[in-house]
């Protein structure tokens, strides 16, 4: 079984700060990490070529140093990894990068699509569900778990807000991955060694047949006009004294609003 | 190909560009100059510049004739034949954006779900409900439901379409844009209409709420948003409220699903889900371990809220995963969210810093949970959980 996962590069939000002067993200020294929820995406790549063989190929579009998010999950035992890099597909929206990843997934050949239920900088969970639309595979977001790959069917766990459903759906297939699926392994030595010396292709536009009116800004229907800091939320009333007097207070206070 | 031009003559290096951008993609050498590697061509600069010196150079949009979309449309997703909360909050929203447009406001329901919800949707504010009752979409599958709404999308070219950014909305409705192939905003927290130019003017959290971003769909119809649950209120309910039900009866190939269910299983909690919760208690690594979850159980049964989990305490196995609150589990926003033994790093804090009061019970004061909390109470959470319980317990009598 052919698995693509698709990857992205983000920045470590955890680390991110506000300056407080300028108010704005200090991005400064901030290292890119693989998207923590692709992590789960390449290590079930990674299991399920364990249970059914194949290849993992991993897929990132972004800017040439994404290619170390890439050399990341070579490390952790993917067989190839592609760069999908080129200035016209800057600014791209969901729905241009969701078309011109599909595009390359194409070119790659795949009996299984994988990505993490969406990036942590850009929150959106849209290009999973867009890129299945633009390759014509049906798609289960959410998936928590794969229960079983047979007879070109893959059985899966959708994790919803009351409960899971498990579904069935012929492959080719996408899939996008919650947390909750497994504990990505860490790389070994071996593969350290692997990732370091592999050479990464770096595919355009023009290798992957993509319409160049449909990726870039040109190609994205939204517009980002404004990026603004939130009002920061101020730290608000400390209370005191014994747990019964701060119980109290607190009761009142929450009844005062109309909270409870 | 597109890029941030800087306009020579303008530009005096005033360095207010430097300022607003979000990516540290500008510096100044006398003038300002664009790090392309970094730049997102989010815009950020130009909006700053004071001089109009900085522009995002011209780009020609395949676009399609606005013109001849008109109306709101609000999708009221149904789970189990009940309609969801969401439903309401989508038909208050989308009431004010129909109104300001001067058009109608159309809600759009999936399944066999009865005349008296459908009547509900129409004393909710909707003018027109476009029901499509048929039984195979009952079940939510995203090849069935992505295919039935852009169907009627086609055929009635509604300017604005929102739906729940739920479980469900935030699955089939990227797959109905991408088919319609128009933009799609995600998870949005403000809605509002530049009348000028009649375009939905949508604001989102992103970088786990530590920027906001104001989004167009300018060029493409219908603007597609979802809007995260609990942000709006829900619509008042009018008795007797008069309007529309169209029946539709879609085409037979969107009503074929290439998934199909095995089963559902349901994980029943105490209470309520996180999704739906106006209150959450939520527990961490304070706790000490998975028996003290009780607790925080009994605080929530008491308040009819959910129980919420940080990260450290999921990973540690003490409680399932669905329950996680932060940026690797769901993001919430109730109105009551009460922390007990939560340090609050980022990761947690942006999963639920926009409810709208925030307890936080933490025996360490430099706690960064408690630089957003409404309520802080420095303490044993072994002490004042209990004291809290059994004050609300004397309080219901």
């Amino acid at each position: 079984m052919d698995i693509v996962v698709c990857i992205k590069q983000v920045p470590e939000t955890t680390e991110v700060k506000i300056d407080p002067q300028t108010k704005t993200l200090v991005r400064e020294g901030i290292p890119g990490i693989v998207n923590p929820f692709d992590m789960y995406a390449i290590e079930e790549g990674l299991r399920l070529k364990e249970r059914y063989g194949g290849k993992v190929k991993v897929l990132t579009m972004g800017p040439p140093q994404a290619e170390d998010a890439l050399r990341e999950a070579l490390a952790m035992g993917a067989d190839e990894a592609v760069l999908l890099s080129d200035k016209a597909l800057a600014g791209s929206d969901t729905l241009a990068t969701s078309y011109a990843l599909s595009m390359a997934v194409r070119k790659l050949g795949y009996d299984l699509v994988i990505c993490g239920k969406q990036a942590v900088d850009g929150d959106t969970a849209q290009v999973g569900p867009e890129m299945a639309e633009h390759l014509g595979v049906p798609f289960v977001a959410w998936v928590r778990k794969v229960e079983e790959v047979s007879d070109g069917k893959i059985k899966v766990q959708r994790l919803m807000d009351d409960g899971y459903e498990v579904l069935e759906m012929p492959l080719p297939a996408l899939i996008t991955v919650v947390k909750e699926i497994n504990e990505p392994r860490l790389p070994s030595l071996r593969g350290k060694m692997r990732a370091r010396k592999a050479q990464i292709p770096v595919w355009t536009v023009e290798d992957i047949g993509a319409d160049p009116s449909r990726v870039g800004l040109e190609g994205s229907p939204t517009q980002v006009v404004r990026v603004f800091t939130p009002e920061r939320r101020a730290g608000g009333e400390i209370l005191q004294g014994e747990p019964e007097e701060v119980a109290d207070k607190l009761v009142e206070k929450l009844e005062a609003m109309g909270v409870i | 190909m597109a890029r941030i031009k800087v306009i020579e003559e303008k530009c005096t290096g005033c360095g207010a560009c430097v300022d607003a951008c979000p990516f540290g993609a500008i510096r100044v050498e006398e003038m300002a100059v664009i790090d392309e590697e970094k730049c997102t061509l989010c815009g950020a600069c130009v909006e700053a510049c004071p001089l109009g010196a900085l522009e995002l150079e011209e780009v020609v949009r395949t676009g399609m004739d606005t013109s001849k979309y008109r109306g709101v449309w609000v999708f009221a997703e149904q789970r189990h034949g009940k309609v969801s909360g969401v439903a309401y909050e989508l038909l208050n929203v989308g009431r004010r954006l129909a109104d300001d447009l001067g058009e109608k406001l159309t809600a759009v329901v999936f399944g066999p779900i009865g005349e008296d919800a459908v009547r509900e949707l129409i004393y909710r504010g909707a003018d027109r409900v476009l029901w499509a009752d048929d039984e195979r979409l009952a079940q939510f599958h995203d090849d069935t439901y992505a295919g039935v709404l852009a169907e009627m999308a086609q055929a009635e070219r509604p300017e604005i379409i929102l739906c729940g950014a739920t479980s469900i909305g935030r699955s089939f409705f990227p797959k109905a844009a991408a088919k319609l192939g128009t933009g799609l905003t995600a998870d949005c927290t403000g809605l509002e209409i530049d009348k000028e130019r009649r375009l939905l003017v949508q604001t989102r959290p992103a970088f786990g709420g530590n920027i906001m971003a104001t989004i167009l769909t300018p060029d493409h119809r219908p603007q597609m948003a979802t809007v995260r649950h609990k942000v709006m209120k829900e619509a008042p309910r009018q008795e007797g409220r008069e309007g529309e039900v169209v029946k539709w009866s879609p085409r037979p190939e969107n009503l074929a699903s290439r998934t199909t269910l095995v089963e559902f299983v349901e994980e029943v909690e105490e209470t309520v889900n996180l999704a739906d919760a106006d209150i959450i208690v939520s527990g961490g690594r304070g706790l000490g371990g998975p028996e003290n979850f009780a607790l925080i159980r009994e605080l929530a049964m008491l308040l009819g809220g959910a129980v919420g989990a940080s990260r450290a305490a999921v990973d540690a196995g003490w409680i399932p995963y669905s329950h996680q609150v932060g940026q690797t589990g769901r993001t919430v926003s109730p109105k009551l969210y009460i922390a007990c033994g939560i340090s609050g790093a980022i990761q947690h804090l942006v999963g639920m810093q926009s409810s709208d009061v925030i307890v936080a019970i933490n025996k360490d004061p430099e706690a960064p949970i408690f630089k957003v909390a409404t309520f802080g109470i420095v303490g044993d959470l072994f002490e004042v959980v209990p004291a809290l319980i059994e004050r609300l317990k004397r309080r219901k009598g």
